[in-house]
């Protein structure tokens, strides 16, 4: 009896080849054909009018609305704002991230529940909370205006330094923290986890202190992802609009940031500005985009 | 440096993972934690490095004598390697070498030039001079453990201790490895504790085996004892392959076993055969391409499955054919009386020498 499986190098009855995965041509050009239609009709050219309207009315029109001193000063506080809550949701990420992953304790999975909840809630809702904890109307009004506070000495300060949170830069800095507070966290929860504890317990067995096997082992291994939790996180704290809209009190020159800036220019019908101020934001949102792709790209070599 | 464990218990939560093991491991051996994955041997590989610690109140690790129960692992002196290596993917082989000495304090740590020669050296011991450059995804799993060990010999531990060491690499390298590692470790003479749930790397490898099952130690012994001499069914099992029969009804079987084994090499097989030990079986396969040949029978009574294995001579001058009908005789047999898991060796048992005669057996 012949062997059952034989060689198949003998040149059989040649077959037409058809993949499975492989679509007619006329499947796959009508996809990419919508596809590319719907970016160009909902991305590019929104992105594009934008360019288009701010210079509609000629370069000088275009510069003189960022040298205008309300536009400065909103170009100023998102700056302080973002220079604020990006470290601060760093360093909260990083911590929250590294107590998930490298421990196990109790209420785990309700604190990865409440890193979410940024994500969940309108930002709307999220300014109305702040300012509900946090205004003259709300619980530390209360506190301001109590007769027999706990901490007079607290309560003194306030009232001297006449201290707000709402309508002031405090309440804005918190309103953008909350918002962005997922991002480092989510980015860098899934990376930390796919890494493990080994490397970690080795520099352990070697004689490393925590904060060296932070430093030289995990912090290394998860710097491209937290670079680019960074990104995203920074994007989002200099373009928040509905949280910090709802703490923000619309103080022309004093808490508006960029986004409101550009919605009260709109409103009073200063389209040329509006949209040159909306282009500076756009042009934030094109660098952003090319950082992600150079850190994703560095990212996939480095772990080729 | 010797090492005692004593009464270690560890649950994680509900589960049990050490169920009050003691193991003394004598100065400069090399010892194999042997065991199914579940029985929780690594487990007992991380409390004595520090990486996992004891229940509470339960347990003692000594060092040479000296309690470590609590010492905190960077403060015991273990070299540890791990399953994955977990080399540090950042740094270069000798970046990774030098981890240990280049954490230290600075007062402790070594100059910079005594830190590159410590490397050179471990490079040279491991046979990678010329890779320190290289990162260690740039190296082969065998290179990655190499490295791996280097990088816990490089602060001089007193005790060294392998999660599965050759459990990623190909058979070739494990061999290879395995035959580097007992050099090796031979030629330095450090304690050394590795896990493994590979029973030929175990019995090759260690001067002494601990069989582990269910949380708890089975046996220990050298690789000799613990094969020849197994001291439970777990045991037996667990070490090589072996045919397991209920007990046959026979008189000798009857007294108080309920299971007995037989090792597949101490199982004949003879076309004819008039002795009463026969058993009647028809063979079912043959493999013969390796270094003997296997040979899988049924029993012609209750249709069981015997597996023997015969040199390649003995099987050509027997010539089977799929189908034919032969006779079996076990040449030792090994049983555990029921209830008691207490050893009783059918082969250099008084009582019943005459029955097994080798060649006749039962």
């Amino acid at each position: 009896m012949a062997s059952a499986v034989s060689s198949l190098n003998k040149a059989g009855p040649r077959t037409h080849t058809t993949r499975a995965t492989r679509d007619s041509d006329w499947v796959r050009w009508t996809l990419t054909g919508v596809a590319l239609l719907f970016l160009a009709g909902f991305v590019l050219l929104p992105l594009g009018a934008v360019f288009a309207e701010a210079l509609r009315k000629g370069w000088a029109v275009f510069f003189a609305s960022f040298i205008d001193p309300d536009a400065l000063a909103a170009i100023r506080l998102t700056l302080i704002t973002t220079l604020v809550a990006v470290p601060a949701n760093v360093v909260f990420g990083v911590a929250a991230a590294w107590c998930i992953t490298k421990f196990s304790f109790r209420g785990k999975s309700v604190l990865i529940t409440l890193i979410d909840l940024p994500f969940a809630v309108s930002p709307v809702i999220a300014g109305l909370i702040f300012v509900l904890v946090f205004g003259l109307q709300g619980w530390l009004g209360h506190y301001i205006n109590a007769e027999n506070p706990w901490f007079p000495w607290l309560q003194q300060w306030l009232v001297e330094k006449d201290f707000k949170i709402i309508f002031a830069t405090p309440g804005i800095i918190l309103a953008t923290i909350f918002v962005t507070f997922p991002f480092v966290a989510r980015e860098l929860i899934p990376l930390m986890q796919a890494q493990g504890t080994d490397e970690e317990y080795a520099a352990v067995t070697l004689g490393a202190g925590g904060w060296q096997v932070f430093w030289r082992v995990t912090l290394p291994n998860i710097k491209w992802g937290l670079f680019y939790g960074i990104v995203l996180c920074n994007a989002r704290a200099m373009g928040e609009f509905g949280a910090v809209s709802v703490v923000s009190g619309h103080i022309r020159g004093e808490t508006n940031t960029m986004p409101l800036h550009v919605e009260i220019l709109y409103n009073e019908y200063q389209f040329s500005a509006a949209f040159s101020v909306a282009s500076l934001l756009a042009l934030l949102a094109i660098v952003t985009l090319v950082l992600k792709s150079f850190i994703e790209w560095r990212h996939s070599r480095t772990h080729a | 440096m010797s090492i005692i464990a004593t009464n270690i218990k560890k649950t994680f939560g509900a589960y049990t993972a050490l169920e009050g093991v003691s193991l003394n491991v004598p100065a400069g051996k090399l010892v194999a934690l042997l065991g199914p994955s579940g029985s929780g041997k690594t487990t007992l590989l991380r409390i004595i490095a520090g990486l996992e610690f004891a229940d509470e109140g339960s347990g003692r690790i000594e060092f040479h004598g000296e309690d470590v129960t609590e010492t905190p692992a960077g403060k015991r002196g273990v070299g540890f390697v791990f399953q994955h290596y977990a080399l540090f993917r950042h740094m270069t082989v000798a970046q990774n070498i030098a981890f240990g000495l280049t954490v230290r304090p600075r007062k402790e740590r070594p100059p910079q030039k005594e830190i590159d020669a410590r490397v050179q050296e471990l490079l040279k011991l491991i046979q990678l001079e010329d890779l320190g450059n290289r990162f260690p995804t740039q190296l082969s799993g065998g290179q990655r453990q190499r490295v791996a060990l280097a990088r816990a010999l490089a602060v001089q531990p007193k005790v060294l201790l392998l999660d599965e060491p050759f459990g990623a690499l190909d058979a070739r390298v494990r061999k290879d490895l395995r035959r580097w590692l007992r050099h090796f470790q031979r030629e330095i003479g450090i304690t050394t504790i590795f896990v493994t749930h590979d029973q030929e790397e175990a019995l090759e490898l260690a001067d002494e085996v601990v069989v582990m099952n269910n949380a708890k130690i089975e046996q220990v012994g050298t690789p000799q004892e613990v094969y020849d001499r197994p001291s439970t069914p777990f045991v037996i099992e667990f070490l090589g392959n072996v045919n397991r029969f209920a007990a046959l009804g026979h008189p000798l079987h009857g007294a108080g076993s309920d299971v007995l084994y037989v090792r597949p090499h101490d199982v004949d097989i003879q076309r004819d055969y008039h002795g009463e030990h026969g058993i009647r079986v028809r063979v079912q396969h043959v493999f013969s391409a390796g270094n003997y040949g296997r040979i899988a029978l049924i029993r012609a009574d209750n249709g069981e499955t015997i597996d023997a294995e015969l040199s390649r001579v003995r099987l050509a001058e027997l010539s089977l054919q799929v189908g034919d009908e032969v006779w079996v005789v076990f040449r030792h047999i090994r049983l555990f009386p029921a209830g008691a898991f207490s050893e009783r060796d059918v082969a250099t048992d008084d009582a019943i020498p005459a029955t097994l005669d080798a060649g006749r057996g039962i």
